[in-house]
């Protein structure tokens, strides 16, 4: 979806249009300076911010200063809350602080491994619609589920390749192939990334878009990392456009099978 | 089905898991340590044998990776606020014991808020309210003031009291209270009796169900641990990982975290400086905590200012989650009475600044803030 500019279409998400199509995140770096480099040379445009880590009403919190950049358009996300009922209270106090209708939903009820909440994403996307969020339901890689969340008014939905900070790739590959084919919203694939290689494999796939924190904050040079990140997003990308052409699996017949019709 | 760790305790006794833990090989070491995916239980009993003493090496560096890649190049910080050393528990090995005469405190509104104020100023957003056992002077209403008093002050409140019941839990949840740390001391049961001979604290059984009820009220987290300096800290530990495995699978909601206090030299009534029951030396204590991490790479892992200054600024990288700083275990300490008696000596003497500087310097970002009551 989107106009042709530059190497890549732009990515429209509600009422947004994006030239990157690296979604990035905050948590984990040595510091915030170092997050701030990491961030522009990855080119995000879109970054979330986990809610229970800054002071949404100081505006000089130090991870919220060191993104006031314009091309960076914040994402709060709601990373701590249970239920759906905190998930509404928590995104409403976002909203009037930040001054930004979008949101990452993330109800994850298990704080061990972070498995969001069916559920409690399904209620809270249909509560949040209601009131105007442009939300981004973080999400198991379960189709229906993902259809549900479109019916209910997700702006996008946001299935994981793999379990949060695991960087193990995308162990859901097939599961996103089938949310991919039958989504109307943006797809963007989060969580499990851990390799630039995974971020293409993703966008080669059809996915709108990724987000990345973990394989960019802790690896050994950030910043050329998140560049890394950022190229592999766009040959993916490309790749995708120019309409990669599927493996082979075996070997062609030599003759057409069906030429005997032709007799 | 168990309803309590207190029946799945029972299925051991301590000189069989003792035994398990001696009998542990090099092969049982290195299979826990090369092995892809979760470690289990019998993994960690290898991981704190005098078996994996020469593999510390490897263990801290695996430790090292598992602790990054979980919870990034970061160090939570918080600090205890000790509201009163009222006790009706005499244990061996406390400053604040029953039978140790000294100055009562407990704080009103007034020294509360006058602690909240200097605490605030050196930055933290995470506290720890710490109380001694005596229903008289800190008992739930008190605890729930307490909490009413610091809760729009602090992002975060954790507190370290007398075991309570459930529905006490849940009206301090409701409150704003986050996470609730309490410690078994020693999973000895008779020994237990020992060092706990008078108080309620004296009800071995009560104080392990405490976990139980934490999980049942919906606390958000649940900090273990084991006085270590009491018994053999190998059996002890093995129970508290036992306790933790349980409490995982079944209150699955909670989040955990482990600390690991060492039994410091004190003062008994008499004024005589005593050594601890049993010593842990640094490298038992580093093995400890890297086996902790190697066995559930999502716990988080505390150590405080009971440690001393160089072993702090070296074993943080090997596993550790979060870090207290510039810590007073005297009620008044900070404001009020800064020269009354402690609970303990502090080893870390150095400022909240001076640590976030020494993480910082290491490569690690202080993280003051983890929690926002708009998330309750």
């Amino acid at each position: 979806m989107g106009v042709e500019t530059g190497i890549i279409n732009m990515l429209k998400i509600a009422n947004k249009e994006f030239s990157s199509r690296l979604f990035t995140g905050t948590g984990k770096f040595s510091s915030s300076k170092l997050m701030e480099e990491a961030l522009l040379s990855s080119s995000s445009e879109l970054v979330t911010v986990a809610l229970k880590r800054v002071d949404i009403n100081n505006d000089s919190d130090d991870i919220l200063k060191h993104l006031k950049h314009p091309q960076f358009n914040l994402l709060p996300n709601t990373s701590g809350v249970r239920t759906a009922k905190e998930a509404v209270f928590a995104a409403q106090m976002a909203r009037e602080a930040l001054e930004t209708d979008w949101l990452k939903l993330e109800i994850h009820p298990d704080p061990k491994y972070l498995l969001p909440d069916p559920y409690e994403s399904l209620k809270a996307t249909e509560e949040l619609a209601k009131l105007g969020f442009i939300i981004l339901p973080y999400i198991h890689a379960d189709p229906v589920l993902c259809k549900l969340l479109e019916n209910a008014g997700a702006a996008a939905v946001m299935p994981l390749g793999a379990p949060i900070g695991s960087n193990k790739g995308l162990k859901t590959r097939d599961f996103l192939e089938i949310i991919i084919e039958q989504s109307k919203v943006p797809v963007i694939v989060d969580a499990g990334i851990g390799a630039p290689s995974h971020a293409s494999e993703a966008m080669e796939m059809g996915a709108d878009a990724v987000l990345v924190n973990t394989a960019i904050a802790v690896s050994e040079n950030p910043v050329k990392m998140a560049e890394a990140f950022k190229l592999a997003v766009q040959a993916g990308r490309m790749a995708f456009e120019a309409k990669l052409a599927k493996p082979i699996k075996h070997a062609e017949a030599s003759s057409p099978l069906t030429a005997f019709l032709d007799n | 089905m168990e309803n309590t760790f207190v029946d799945i305790i029972h299925k051991y006794t301590w000189a069989e898991v003792q035994a398990s833990i001696l009998s542990k090989t090099e092969r049982d070491v290195l299979h826990a340590l090369q092995k892809q995916g979760k470690r289990n239980l019998e993994d960690f009993k290898a991981l704190i044998s005098p078996a994996a003493q020469p593999h510390l090496e490897e263990m801290a560096k695996l430790s090292n990776l598992l602790t990054k890649q979980r919870f990034g190049n970061t160090m939570q910080l918080f600090i205890p606020m000790y509201l009163s050393n009222e006790c009706k528990n005499i244990c061996t090995y406390c400053g604040f014991s029953l039978d140790n005469p000294i100055k009562r405190t407990t704080l009103n509104d007034t020294q509360i808020l006058n602690e909240v104020k200097v605490i605030k100023a050196m930055g933290y957003e995470h506290i720890l309210l710490v109380t001694g056992e005596d229903t008289k002077y800190v008992g739930v209403d008190y605890i729930d003031h307490a909490i009413q008093l610091t809760r729009n002050h602090f992002a975060q409140i954790s507190m370290e009291v007398q075991p309570l019941e459930q529905n006490e839990y849940e009206r301090l949840v409701a409150s704003g209270l986050h996470s609730v740390l309490v410690y078994q001391e020693t999973y000895h049961q008779d020994k237990y009796k020992t060092h706990h001979p008078k108080g309620k604290k004296s009800n071995f059984n009560y104080r392990l169900e405490t976990p139980d009820r934490l999980g049942k009220a919906g606390v958000h987290k649940i900090g273990l641990g084991v006085l270590i300096g009491l018994e053999d800290w190998r059996t002890d530990s093995f129970f508290c990982a036992l306790h933790l495995d349980y409490l995982e699978k079944t209150y699955w909601k909670t989040k955990y975290s482990l600390s690991f206090p060492r039994l410091r030299p004190y003062l008994d009534k008499q004024g005589n400086l005593l050594e601890p029951f049993v010593n842990m030396s640094d490298r038992e204590l580093v093995q400890l905590i890297c086996a902790y991490r190697i066995f559930n790479q999502e716990l988080e892992l505390s150590l405080s200012t009971r440690e001393h200054a160089k072993f702090r600024d070296n074993v943080h990288k090997l596993g550790i989650t979060s870090m207290s700083a510039g810590s007073k275990t005297n009620p008044g300490g900070y404001a009020e009475a800064p020269e009354s008696l402690e609970q303990f000596e502090i080893s870390d003497e150095r400022s909240p600044q001076e640590i976030a500087k020494m993480l910082q310097k290491n490569g690690y970002e202080p993280v003051w803030k983890d929690w926002d009551l708009v998330l309750e």
